[in-house]
């Protein structure tokens, strides 16, 4: 830290001189970020706090919150809705990120070629992802309807008969799943440059060595961009596990609740039946479990996330 | 054709010459495989935006046929003016409009200011404070909607823009927020310390090297962040639909949603998806425009983050 950095300089001749003048850095340093300090105090601190105290309460907004111990943990492990928006949620993310993540890469990989006209290119892959949420939902909502959807009419082609995307409970996750590729152009540039900082004499220097295409990406490419991968794979799982504009536009927790998302089942205890403590319960419960997932990918990690001039 | 025939013939006694014929056929083909590849992904990539094109451009009926009809005919251009006519989207075209250029002011300005303290300047508890900042972008923002729904209807903020907006002036400290900081920061970091340090000695006070020089200098970054940010509020729809119920503040994801609702499910009615694709594109425009006027700040914000990210 810089503070310590201090004794390096000549002493002013007055003490108390130099002291007011440190003072003086350190305030204008806080007086800067004080907008983040409030900030985070009134909006991120605060709420976290006060909403560990609601999961304690009952509380309906009408009257002062209700102290009632354990009970909302109680009510939500004996809740047989709890285990299939968590089911549903952890099946949507486990299955949909590596799926999304693999598609970036691969988008990222032919963007990374030396040809003619690729801004083009990247441009039509990474546009769709700016798409507001609503629009590209309220879109799919149409291009799956099972009587005149242009994906049944595509499946059509090769004989496939009509399907009922949205109406079917198994098909409905996979459709989600689907859906959500096209919203992965963030990852594909995030991607694309980590392939970009791979220097070229390393992929060189293997490629002397007699190493094919396939081993030069695997034992080259891929370990230098595993940090990438791995930045790419925490955030992607922290934002699958809140997936919820979705499911509440397109089908609204339906078939038989195949798409009830956790976010959505809490959404409908909050603001649809004021269940305020209760709801805090299981924002607090899926923090919980999303800190588990990140904490168990970090610990993996160290198994295979490259990070250069570490331990050197 | 010809060429490539004479150059087999000519490597037939010339090593070096095979070689290069090789490598000559190999680019050809990997090029060809490139572009192929390419193209179909992007086909796949652009054909929703195309469909909703396509559709907001049909006469009533058309959209409902099966196999579908891939080019309109008759277009109808005026699918646009009836779905402006038939219902307030003006209004809420404004309404997303001013929340996002106010949040998105908010937060250059505030974020810009709180980068420059971690970026410069020295105070005790700065790497603390800096890995609480980080660390608040992994947090999930689902956890405090509960809770910010109670504060705001506290202060009686509910249904006003306010909740939408507020938060972003303050530097990042809302959920999500500390991304900006962290990007703006980022790039404050590579610029040269002679610049700010050579102001100091000139006199110059904090301030002053922030609002004349970093501020100027990180131009990129804060078009980037601007970006991001505008588009971010202008596609949002959780917070609107939470804080936000009556017709006057509706947004334009609010309406979408609405629309879809409202004449699908309600009786014999079947929904326009003619209109509701017309409500779609224009919502799609603004954040057209914005990318394409943008796009290298866009892309270079997205790889300084993701770089910088690991």
């Amino acid at each position: 830290m810089a503070s310590r950095a201090a004794p390096l300089r000549p002493a002013p001749p007055a003490k108390n001189g130099l002291r007011s003048i440190r003072w003086r850095r350190h305030l204008i340093g806080y007086l800067f970020i004080s907008p983040w300090i409030a900030g985070f105090a009134l909006f991120t601190a605060f709420p976290m706090i006060y909403s560990l105290f609601l999961s304690f309460t009952k509380y309906d907004l009408l009257g002062p919150p209700e102290f009632v111990g354990f009970s909302n943990f109680e009510r939500m492990v004996s809740d047989h809705l709890f285990l299939t928006a968590l089911g549903n949620t952890a099946f949507y993310t486990l299955l949909a990120v590596p799926i999304q993540l693999l598609l970036a890469l691969i988008m990222a990989l032919l963007l990374n070629q030396k040809l003619r006209g690729i801004n083009v290119f990247r441009t039509a892959l990474y546009l769709p992802t700016v798409t507001p949420t609503v629009a590209f939902v309220v879109l799919f909502v149409y291009m799956y309807n099972p009587e005149f959807g242009i994906f049944n009419a595509i499946l059509g082609w090769f004989g496939i008969p009509k399907l009922g995307w949205l109406t079917d409970p198994n098909l409905a996750k996979p459709a989600f799943i689907i859906m959500s590729l096209w919203h992965v152009g963030g990852q594909m540039v995030i991607f694309l440059a980590g392939l970009q900082a791979v220097p070229e004499t390393l992929v060189e220097a293997a490629s002397i060595d007699g190493a094919g295409k396939f081993r030069r990406f695997w034992h080259v490419t891929v370990p230098m961009i595993s940090p990438v991968i791995f930045f790419n794979l925490v955030l992607g799982i922290i934002g699958s596990f809140q997936v919820f504009a979705s499911a509440y536009i397109a089908t609204n927790g339906g078939p038989k609740h195949a798409t009830l998302f956790y976010v959505l089942w809490m959404y409908r205890h909050a603001f649809e039946n004021f269940r305020m403590g209760y709801a805090a319960t299981l924002g607090w419960v899926l923090l919980g479990v999303i800190l588990l997932f990140t904490l168990i990918q970090f610990a993996v990690s160290r198994r295979w996330v490259y990070y250069e001039g570490e331990g050197a | 054709m010809q060429r490539l025939a004479r150059i087999s013939f000519q490597a037939s006694d010339d090593s070096t010459t095979q070689r290069t014929l090789f490598a000559y056929v190999r680019t050809a083909l990997g090029q060809t495989f490139g572009y192929s590849a390419l193209l179909l992904v992007a086909v796949i990539s652009l054909l929703p935006l195309l469909w909703m094109i396509s559709t907001s451009l049909k006469a009533f009926g058309r959209e409902f046929l099966f196999p579908p009809q891939w080019i309109p005919n008759p277009v109808v251009f005026g699918n646009y003016i009836t779905a402006f006519e038939t219902s307030n989207l003006a209004r809420y075209f404004g309404n997303t409009l001013m929340i996002a250029v106010l949040a998105t002011l908010g937060t250059v300005i505030s974020s810009s200011l709180v980068a420059f303290g971690f970026a410069r300047l020295e105070f005790f508890g700065k790497r603390v404070l800096f890995i609480i900042l980080l660390s608040t972008l992994m947090l999930p923002g689902i956890v405090t909607l509960v809770p910010t729904f109670v504060l705001f209807k506290t202060l009686g903020w509910i249904d006003t823009p306010l909740p939408l907006i507020v938060p972003w002036w303050f530097g990042g400290g809302a959920f999500g927020g500390a991304f900006f900081v962290f990007l703006i920061r980022q790039f404050m970091l590579q610029l040269p310390r002679e610049l700010d340090e050579a102001a100091l000695v000139d006199g110059a006070s904090y301030f002053r090297i922030y609002w004349r020089i970093m501020l100027p200098l990180s131009k990129p970054a804060l078009a980037a962040s601007a970006i991001f940010s505008f588009i971010h509020h202008w596609n949002d729809f959780l917070n609107p639909l939470i804080f936000l119920n009556s017709e006057e503040w509706r947004t334009l994801a609010l309406y979408l949603r609405f629309f879809l609702y409202t004449e699908a499910g309600g009786g014999a009615g079947l929904t326009r998806w003619n209109l509701m694709m017309a409500a779609s594109v224009v919502m799609l425009v603004p954040v057209l425009v914005i990318f394409f006027s943008a796009q290298r700040y866009f892309i270079r914000g997205v790889a300084l983050t993701g770089i910088a990210g690991r």
